[in-house]
């Protein structure tokens, strides 16, 4: 599985699949997509998790924690402030100026 | 090593990012795109408890509620202004987290197998991951600081920048080299260092206009960092989310950066090639027309047909949702209004459709530029607020001009144009806009909230 040619294969698939995927989104969502994307590289989180779980020294122990905490705040950060941008587009109808 | 059952949920989660990127592209479906963009990440961070024996397992959970708190509460506090920032700082820590993952990786990997036994492709990976991480933070805290105004938004050079900027580069290149030739834990720290390095000398030069190609960028090279990190794990998640996000992040920003009208290299190396790209920025002392709330009321009143130009300037006088009371007024008169939605208004693209919809503007009066350039000659007045670069003709008149080929508004087309400005100091491109001086255009001078209030009220009392 660990065959370069193999992981070379998904990650050139997968740029396609990234520009293909996008290729049509408006000016208008430009800041949200931005936001959105960078919130799914939280993912780092998964290998931040994998590292510090198998080690067994201290010192990498607290950088791994660390990493740990960047990444979250990065992946849980970026969803929520993703949300919160999106939630202002949705409540556009309901709107009666509240004087 | 990672059971089948895993690898499985692993695909799920990547479907789901792919899922939220389409999601996120398409007004009606982004709310949910991400939605489901967090669901997929959930699922990946709960597989990776249930599929290998991890231990430090109680540490780990600490973390990451310290993690979840700091991250909520970021985001719930922010300023919808102040957006740009915390999405570079989200993606800094992003990017300092993956070149962490890889040196304790290195860490790891060569007291298993002792050095000379890695494969020579994870370990340009984990090059790679450790270098282009530590530029992604460094260059995205600058990046904030910048934003933030903790340091100046000009560009920032020195003599002896490019000679700097080159050393550097190549420095954390054949560092690079030299921990592929032979790893060891001290060259990958130094890879880390000047990457940190690299990442400030990179974005110092960039001025404030500039700066959201560069959050776009460096959000670009966080998922390539990530992707390389993958590679480095054996783990095909990080891979394709990674990749997803470099390729998606790339393309936005060449988009960005061709809606600013505005090459990549120029953006980034503009300041170093000598003549700054920003203009001196000079106060004209030309004569201009000014006219108080009372006459722009009457303007107002009495046209059929008003474009409203947002810029940054309404947002950070915080005056939106009194434009929008504005609009709301004259809009019961009979009149119909739009507003004209520059593709970088604000200080992101996009960023002004956030602003606005914050202050309850409805969706449908919100214009794409495209949608409404046609309609400026049939327009009475179109009302500037905050704006001057995105209407500013030299960006089809003057070849010299920094914004010259920019696509912009063509508010110079319609019967009247009001500006209001706070002062005749030019916008952030730094040259003036001939359109002030126009016989046809009128400005209110004064901080855009007091102003807009007082024209409320005149207009309020027609």
């Amino acid at each position: 599985m660990s065959e370069p040619i193999v992981w070379l294969t998904i990650f050139v698939l997968s740029l396609f699949v990234g520009v293909e995927v996008i290729s049509k989104v408006s000016s208008t969502l430009h800041t949200p997509l931005m936001s959105g994307a960078n919130a799914i590289h939280g993912v780092i989180l998964v290998g931040a998790i994998l590292v510090t779980g198998f080690t067994d020294s201290t010192g990498p122990l607290v950088v791994g924690l660390v990493a740990i905490v960047l990444a979250t705040i990065n992946m849980v950060g970026g969803f929520v402030v993703t949300d919160r941008m999106l939630q202002m587009f949705g409540r556009r109808k309901r709107q009666e100026p509240k004087a | 090593m990672t059971p089948t059952w895993a690898q499985l949920c692993y695909l799920a989660a990547a479907v789901c990012f792919i899922l939220a990127l389409r999601g996120l592209s398409s007004p009606r479906t982004a709310r949910n795109g991400n939605l489901i963009g967090a669901v997929g990440a959930v699922l990946a961070c709960v597989t990776v408890f249930f599929a290998v024996d991890l231990e430090h397992e109680v540490w780990i959970l600490v973390a990451i509620a310290i993690g979840t708190v700091i991250g909520v509460i970021g985001a719930q506090q922010v300023q919808m202004t102040q957006m740009p920032q915390l999405v570079a700082l989200f993606n800094g820590v992003g990017g300092g987290a993956a070149a962490l993952v890889a040196l304790l990786e290195l860490q790891e990997v060569i007291g298993e197998v002792g050095v000379g036994d890695v494969p020579t492709f994870d370990l340009a990976a984990t090059a790679f991951t450790i270098l282009v991480g530590s530029v992604s933070f460094s260059g995205s805290m600058v990046t904030f600081a910048k934003l933030q105004e903790l340091m100046t938004t000009r560009p920032v050079t020195f003599s002896g920048l490019p000679v700097a900027f080159a050393l550097t580069l190549l420095a954390g290149l054949g560092l690079s080299v030299l921990l592929v030739a032979d790893a060891a834990m001290w060259v990958g720290t130094l890879v880390g260092v000047a990457g940190l390095l690299l990442g400030v000398l990179l974005v110092l030069p960039v001025g404030g206009a500039d700066v959201p190609i560069v959050i776009s960028l460096l959000n670009a090279f966080t998922g390539l960092t990530v992707a390389a990190g993958g590679y480095v794990l054996g783990n095909t998640l990080l891979l394709v989310a990674g990749t997803l996000v470099g390729a998606s992040g790339t393309f936005l920003t060449k988009m960005m950066a061709t809606a600013m009208g505005r090459s990549l290299a120029n953006t980034l190396f503009g300041a170093l090639k000598g003549g700054s790209t920003l203009g001196a920025g000079e106060v004209s002392d030309r004569p201009v027309r000014s006219a108080g709330p009372a006459d722009v009321a009457i303007l107002l009143g009495y046209a059929n047909r008003v474009i409203i130009v947002p810029g940054y300037g309404l947002a950070v006088a915080q005056a939106q949702h009194t434009l929008r009371e504005l609009v709301d007024v004259l809009m019961a008169k009979g009149i119909a209004v739009d507003y004209a939605i520059h593709p970088v208004a604000g200080r992101m693209p996009g960023h002004m459709n956030v602003l606005l919809a914050e202050a309850q503007v409805p969706y449908e009066q919100l214009k794409e530029m495209g949608d409404i350039n046609g309609e400026f000659k049939q327009a009475d007045v179109v009302l500037v607020v905050g704006a001057n670069d995105v209407v500013n003709p030299a960006a089809k008149t003057t070849p010299g001009a920094p914004i010259y080929g920019m696509p912009i508004l063509n508010a110079d087309e319609a019967k009247q144009v009001i500006f209001m400005k706070r002062s005749m100091r030019p916008g952030f491109a730094g040259i003036e806009n001939e359109l002030l001086f126009d016989p046809k255009t009128t400005l209110l001078f004064g901080d855009a909230k007091d102003t807009m209030s007082k024209l409320l009220s005149a207009v309020k009392s027609l």
